[in-house]
């Protein structure tokens, strides 16, 4: 198993005549990634890098079988790539794009509870199930299969934290992105939920930072639902309070924004914390061994 | 983007908010003949990006026309401190010079995005005029929030709900939903993301009045509002921050210590700053250089790096994905071409096109200290500082 993408993603790609947006189907096609459409609103009937380009994803999805989407059309576009996407029944919709306005995101969240289309990001690098399927901008050969579930804010901070884990030989099942915007299709929860409940998935990695309160939240979720062991890191530690940190979410208001608060309700939780961005690799090893030999006394 | 409280209350009296007569003045003089027309006594208001005026001095009372003048003079040119500022302050360029109102009651409200039920709040309390994040704090239960659906928006019973929690007259019930309703459609209008009145108070004639005015606007929707952009003051901001963004460097955020770092992605960003500290030194910077398509834009970053003075050492740590390796490392290449830098430099490339960064850096000539992995660039980032 593994989680939202595997060898049976067929998946479109909207926008996918731009620039990032034919580059990331390059990269997705050269990993195995099943890319079965793109949709361009106005170059229907045409093709790029082979793979055959539609108008609407309606169609586009009734004459290929896409089930899953990727998203890389600019900012002010975006929310209503991802609400075709919804209303042609795509069940996954991943959304690059990062900018997106607020009162975009609010109906849009708001009409996706109405639907069975799970949203990750937006502002996000997407989605990898190593050696099964890419949906992302992340480099294919940093990740190796395996046991380890990795959830995150971040883009760059997970891969690192992935080409930590993969130069320990620990491979992962699944890595998710979830988006550096404080509005999220897709939470901390949702995803841990999903590799709580995924057979390949022997431990979770959760990529946290300052902002927001869905590092608690997430605390609380793992606490009364998790079995499978939890590593955590949050960034932002020696940020200064009330600047925006690059992200949009990553923002200090109050003290709960803060990342000692968020490490605190972790590891009350009982998810080990890995204190430096340098050691989360060699910490989650620990984890798994300790558990093995607990399996094994 | 933040604005000014004059420009705030302008907008909201475009949307039938009641605000006190007034006008902006950049000088002495200026300020004298608005308080000459307003007659009787005025307040004088310090416009600055920072909230904390009245105990910083920002905010004061003049009984006379003379005495608003030599007021202003006093303030004009001055650099305010508040607790939101930096220990330089804020340059107070232009002040609000408007009647002074005898308040009989004072009220909270604001509308924010709550990002955990995605949805705007807005929040009433009957504690107005105070620090509104500390009486969340201290006494949350003076707070009443109501949930702003997209599918109905405001609706009158929230009015009336939020005007008894707060205590209002019944008298003021109808009023107070007005504003209300008018304060949602300003904050779905414009794209905002924080509106607040603090206080919102009732003069002696029983009326509703925006004494305080505060609008911050969602930066990813400022193209549609070109109206609200042009409003942005720059000389508000730390003068580097907003050198770095008319250079197309936007996240950067400029710290106190002395190592200046060049990272991409938000995330890596934060953590570097994080693991320096944790490897005994600290950052002279925060900058996420974001998906990079020109050499541009890293000579830029170089630019603002190295014009910090402080800056005894620069560590690139760059972990390609959108943005490439290779384009990088040439934006190295063309900076130190360019430029006369002399502090170390610490490099650790990874990711997307990394054997041609590596190569261009390595023929470029110029003299780096190469790191591996990210424990290994803090260690020899803050090592090069300590020496150099």
């Amino acid at each position: 198993m593994s989680i939202l993408v595997d060898e049976n993603t067929r998946l479109l790609v909207q926008g996918i005549s731009g620039r990032e947006g034919s580059f990331h189907t390059q990269r997705c096609l050269e990993y195995g990634t099943k890319v079965v459409a793109g949709v361009s609103p106005g170059k229907g009937g045409s093709k790029v890098l082979g793979v055959p380009v539609f108008n609407t994803v309606e169609r586009a999805t009734r004459e290929t079988g896409a089930n899953a989407s990727i998203i890389f059309v600019p900012a002010a576009f975006a929310a209503d790539a991802v609400l075709e996407a919804a209303d042609a029944g795509i069940s996954l919709v991943v959304c690059i794009t990062e900018g997106i306005p607020t009162f975009d995101m609010i109906p849009l969240l708001y009409y996706l509870r109405h639907t069975n289309t799970r949203l990750i990001g937006p502002n996000c690098p997407g989605v990898i199930s190593p050696g099964k399927c890419k949906a992302g901008l992340m480099a294919g050969d940093i990740h190796m299969p395996g046991g380890v579930g990795v959830v995150s804010r971040s883009g760059t901070l997970t891969y690192e934290v992935v080409a930590q884990l993969t130069a320990l030989e620990v491979g992962q099942s699944t890595c998710v992105g979830i988006g550096g915007d404080p509005l999220l299709g897709s939470t901390f929860i949702d995803i841990l939920n999903l590799f709580e409940q995924d057979t390949q998935t022997s431990a979770v990695v959760l990529i946290g930072e300052i902002g927001g309160t869905m590092e608690q939240e997430a605390a609380e979720f793992i606490q009364k639902n998790m079995s499978k062991p939890t590593i955590a890191f949050v960034a932002g530690s020696t940020a200064p309070p009330g600047r925006r940190m690059g992200h949009a979410g990553a923002i200090i208001s109050g003290s709960s924004g803060k990342a000692q608060q968020k490490i605190t309700a972790l590891a009350t939780a009982g998810v080990t914390i890995a204190e430096s961005p340098a050691k989360v690799g060699i910490t989650t090893k620990k984890v798994l061994e300790e558990k093995t030999k607990r399996l094994f006394i | 983007m933040k604005i000014h409280e004059y420009q705030a209350k302008a907008i909201m009296s475009q949307y039938g908010i009641p605000v006190p007569q007034g006008g902006v003045a950049g000088t002495a003089a200026e300020a004298k003949e608005i308080a000459a027309q307003l007659g009787g006594e005025v307040a004088i208001k310090a416009q600055v990006y920072a909230g904390g005026r009245g105990k910083a001095g920002g905010i004061k009372l003049a009984p006379s026309a003379q005495e608003a003048a030599k007021l202003v003079a006093e303030m004009l040119g001055k650099n305010l401190v508040t607790h939101q500022t930096s220990p330089q302050g804020v340059p107070i360029d232009r002040v609000l010079v408007e009647q002074a109102i005898e308040a009989e009651g004072e009220f909270y409200l604001g509308i924010a995005i709550d990002g955990s039920a995605q949805l705007p709040v807005m929040m009433a309390s009957s504690a107005g005029g105070m620090d509104i994040e500390e009486v969340a704090q201290k006494s949350p239960e003076k707070i009443t929030k109501i949930y702003l659906e997209p599918a109905i928006g405001f609706q009158p019973f929230q009015g009336r709900k939020l005007a008894e929690a707060m205590g209002m007259d019944p008298s003021l019930v109808r009023p107070a939903t007005e504003l209300m309703a008018n304060l949602y459609r300003l904050f779905w209008g414009k794209d905002c993301s924080l509106a607040e009145i603090n206080p919102l108070v009732i003069t002696k004639q029983t009326e509703l009045v925006a004494i305080d005015a505060k609008l911050n606007f969602d930066d990813n929707a400022l193209f549609r509002h070109p109206d609200i952009a042009q409003l942005h003051d720059p000389r508000q901001e730390d003068a580097m921050e907003a050198q770095a963004a008319s250079w197309g460097v936007k996240n950067y955020v400029k710290l106190n210590g002395n190592i200046g770092c060049l990272v991409n992605g938000a995330g890596l960003a934060m953590s570097i700053l994080d693991l320096l500290t944790l490897s005994g030194g600290s950052s002279a910077n925060f900058l996420d250089i974001g998906t990079v398509n020109t050499t541009e834009r890293v000579v830029n970053a170089f630019k603002i790096l190295t014009a910090d003075p402080k800056v005894k050492a620069v560590l690139v740590n760059i972990f390609g994905g959108m943005a490439r390796v290779d384009v990088i490392a040439q934006g190295i290449e063309e900076a130190y071409r360019q430029m006369d830098i002399r502090v170390p430099l610490v490099v650790r490339l990874a990711g997307t096109n990394v054997e041609q960064g590596r190569r261009i850096l390595a023929e470029s000539g110029i003299k780096f200290i190469a790191a591996q992995d990210l424990a290994e660039a803090g260690r020899l980032a803050v090592e090069a500082a300590k020496i150099s």
